[in-house]
């Protein structure tokens, strides 16, 4: 059997290699993708303060720490049974609102978006955001520039620093926010919504314009049919920071919806012994291989299982964008690409958000922490820009950790990130023969979750270096493909 | 006059992608780097090769930037390669620096983290006992994940260090500083630690008046004073021992500073020299001290391992636990 190994060429260090196996025929027997990476946050926070949490725990991510600040506070109010003040949610909410804005920007001009603004056929040396600048214009590379700085300073602002902010506490939020400060803000999310205006223009002119492109979002090698789940609020309708986690079935329809703290009662996690990273699915359906479909309890989270699970946007120019999003490609979406689309209604609403908080009276208020009661037992869940994120703490009567359990938002979409690879690779590699342009594509289906356990594709110019080998039965190497 | 461009590298082994990041927030400068400077080698960045690496002559780079800390085979293997690849080594962050907050995983050794990650964890549904290996065999074929290991190092316990940029990640201001010394060929003595001969106390600007004090409380105990010192209202500040260059960014926002930026100047590590200032403030004036009362005060420090080595176990004397057998 042929085995051809896409390995990012950060491999060395592990963030995530994949193997596709062929058979005598040529075709695609199966692939895996192998996450060689594993630090052991749950057990080395034992022992620790309960209020570093929100700190220790920001190093899981240095590309997502305010998902996990945030996640850990929330857990932390349950913990200590406090309710933080309403001026300090909104603050709290705010600076998630800040983080969306950076993360979604950095995505799609960095990494995602190139595969289809400059194009999925385009060499690869232009697939990235100096593509993109040639494409759409250096004016729009400074207004990119600005905004994921924007985002960047907004938590820097609230949280004391961009990455791996410390504001965050059981019952509240250090800082209050002053005045000056305010209007600084202010600027950077009124300008931020018509960056995303901007940005969703660029999607539908180059995009959605073209109709191979939405041929390709609609394509057999790019759809799956899966659960999805995403964090709502009392209308259903998205929410980053707070809610009722709900799941709807490959149909579109409510499978549940629970409070954060029931999550063991609907989530498990499957083990296989040659990855790292574990295996979620939904405990009611159970955990029965790599397929997907109403009999397996695989789920999608992330912009698009977020949209899928909800009704709605709740800012009015996202919902709009929303619905336009839906009436193209029916309900629910399932094609694994509409993530970037996706991607950019959320970054419309957070930044639509973001100008209702910051014009919000309440905003500058200084009551912003409340006294925190006994130590005990807690679950806080955020929406991280790739999906729902759970910290689960069980507090001593020192406020010392005692247990921690974490659901990272990307191990969620790992089992369809998984099947998404196999699947575009069997739609695409037939009789043993691919080139650059077939591993662009698979490429494509695993860029379009925006994974973090590849940190490395958030950065700088986007690209993933592919390493690809061919071995014959005897495991010789036969052919390399680099680009 | 027209200078030959150096040659600069990019690198991360165990990290978070925060010091990445941390580049990328230099934002404008980057345009001064690219002046000065060809990348030579990042991975995350350009389409270079590890084989291309191994090609280069040795001493072929000139400045070697290497973030995360070393945990398994293959980063022990990059950072030798680059070590002799490179004229200069710099670690950068904390990681790299001192095993930061993923070295506290050296109170444990890999079969307590794998056990628990994969079996005890309440999520797990795991009835066969399954733990990752090295070696899977699959209907398919063999496939192979490295090895997870029982101590997390720090880049000088691996290799030769020249430099070391603090922080978690860098503040943006050293690394600018570090750039520009690169380019004006100002770069301090071999071993110097990139960053203001000063503590974090240095440039905090809240007040302080010298008060001893006898109560400590934990951040979500209390409010404090927002133009008092911290450690003067009895909440646990790292400041005094900690190495700045941070603009002390934390105390703006009214929390302690938890020590990132690693050992103040002339500290030979962070918890030494942190317990030896909390000598001089906690405490009580002579009529009240007492053994009891010592006692009583010391017993407040809740955690101290990682209270005082959050970022610098592996780095530090300590090391690590030493595991039962």
């Amino acid at each position: 059997m042929k085995e051809i190994s896409i390995n990012p060429i950060t491999r060395l260090e592990g963030h995530g290699s994949i193997s596709i196996f062929l058979n005598d025929e040529g075709e695609v027997e199966n692939a895996y993708l192998k996450i060689p990476e594993l630090r052991g946050f749950e057990k080395f926070c034992e022992g620790r303060r309960a209020e570093l949490m929100p700190q220790l725990t920001t190093r899981i991510c240095g590309v997502c720490p305010v998902a996990h600040h945030f996640a850990s506070v929330k857990a932390l109010d349950a913990a200590f049974n406090v309710e933080p003040p309403s001026a300090a949610k909104k603050l709290r909410e705010l600076m998630y609102a800040g983080y969306i804005i950076y993360d979604h920007t950095l995505h799609f001009y960095y990494l995602g978006g190139p595969d289809f603004v400059v194009g999925p056929d385009a060499p690869p040396e232009k697939r990235n955001i100096l593509g993109v600048i040639e494409k759409a214009g250096l004016d729009v590379a400074k207004e990119v520039i600005k905004h994921r700085a924007y985002g960047q300073e907004i938590t820097a602002i609230l949280g004391g620093k961009a990455t791996h902010p410390v504001c965050g506490l059981p019952g509240g939020i250090s800082k209050a926010l002053s005045e000056e400060d305010r209007q600084k803000i202010e600027k950077m999310a009124v300008s931020s919504v018509e960056f995303a205006k901007f940005s969703l223009k660029l999607f539908h002119d180059i995009v959605l314009g073209n109709s191979a492109y939405v041929d390709l979002i609609k394509s057999d090698a790019y759809t799956m049919k899966t659960y999805y789940m995403g964090q709502v609020d009392d209308n259903n309708e998205v929410n980053f920071y707070d809610g009722k986690i709900r799941v709807v079935d490959p149909n579109g329809s409510e499978f549940v919806k629970f409070e954060p703290k029931d999550y063991l009662t609907h989530i498990g996690e499957h083990v296989e012994s040659w990855t790292y990273a574990k295996f979620p699915f939904l405990k009611k359906i159970g955990w029965k291989g790599q397929f997907y479909g109403t009999n397996n309890g695989v789920y999608r989270v992330g912009p698009l299982g977020r949209l899928n699970a909800a009704d709605g946007m709740a800012t009015p120019l996202a919902q709009a964008e929303y619905e336009v999003m839906y009436k193209t490609l029916g309900r629910p979406v399932h094609g694994t690409l509409a993530f970037h689309w996706a991607r950019l209604i959320e970054l419309l609403y957070a930044a639509e958000r973001a100008v209702e908080l910051i014009k919000d009276p309440e905003i500058t208020s200084t009551n912003i922490r409340n006294k925190p009661g006994e130590p005990g037992e807690g679950v806080g869940v955020v929406e991280a820009a790739r999906g729902t994120l759970y910290h689960h703490y069980v507090l001593d009567k020192d406020a010392l950790i005692k247990d921690v359990n974490l659901i990272v938002a990307t191990t969620n979409n790992y089992p369809a990130i998984c099947m998404s690879i196999r699947d575009a690779a069997k739609g695409l590699i037939h009789n043993g023969k691919f080139d650059q342009g077939v591993l662009n594509k698979v490429e494509m289906a695993f860029r379009a979750y925006d994974p973090c356990f590849a940190c490395a594709t958030h950065l700088a110019v986007g690209q993933i270096p592919l390493i690809v080998k061919v071995y014959d039965n005897q495991k010789s190497l036969i052919q390399t493909l680099q680009r | 006059m027209s200078k030959k461009k150096l040659k600069l590298a990019f690198y991360w082994a165990a990290s978070c992608g925060g010091c990445e990041i941390a580049v990328l927030d230099i934002n404008e400068k980057i345009v001064d780097v690219v002046q000065i400077a060809d990348i030579v080698f990042w991975p995350v960045a350009m389409d270079i090769k590890y084989k291309d690496v191994e090609n280069m002559p040795d001493k072929y780079i000139d400045i070697t930037f290497f973030n995360g800390s070393i945990r398994n085979s293959e980063q022990e293997h990059m950072a030798k390669l680059l070590r002799q690849k490179s004229k200069t080594l710099v670690a950068f962050g904390s990681c790299a620096h001192e095993g930061c907050i993923p070295g506290l995983a050296n109170l444990h050794d890999s079969k307590e983290i794998l056990d628990h990650v994969y079996l005890k964890e309440i999520s797990v549904v795991n009835p066969e006992g399954t733990i990752p290996k090295t070696k899977t065999e699959v209907k398919e074929g063999t496939l192979e994940i490295p090895e997870f290991y029982d101590t997390v190092k720090t880049l000088a316990q691996t290799v030769d260090v020249d430099y070391y940029l603090p922080g978690c990640p860098p503040p943006v201001k050293l690394i600018a500083d570090a750039v520009d010394a690169i380019a004006k060929n100002e770069l301090p003595p071999k071993g110097s630690v990139l960053a203001p001969l000063k503590a974090v106390c240095d440039e905090c600007p809240r007040t302080r008046e010298n008060k001893k004090i006898t109560k400590l409380y934990r951040v979500h105990e209390k409010a404090p004073d927002p133009e008092k010192c911290l450690l003067e209202q009895g909440i646990l500040c790292m400041g005094p021992a900690t190495r700045s260059g941070c603009d002390a960014q934390c105390l703006k926002v009214d929390m302690p500073c938890t020590g990132c930026g690693g050992p103040g100047p002339n500290m030979p590590e962070l918890g030494a020299g942190m317990i030896a200032a909390l000598a001089s403030i906690l405490g009580y004036d002579e009529e009240n001290l007492s053994a009891e009362n010592v006692e009583k005060l010391m017993s407040q420090i809740v955690d101290p391992v990682g209270t005082f080595y959050m970022y610098s176990l592996p780095a530090s004397i300590l090391r690590r636990k030493v595991m039962k057998k």
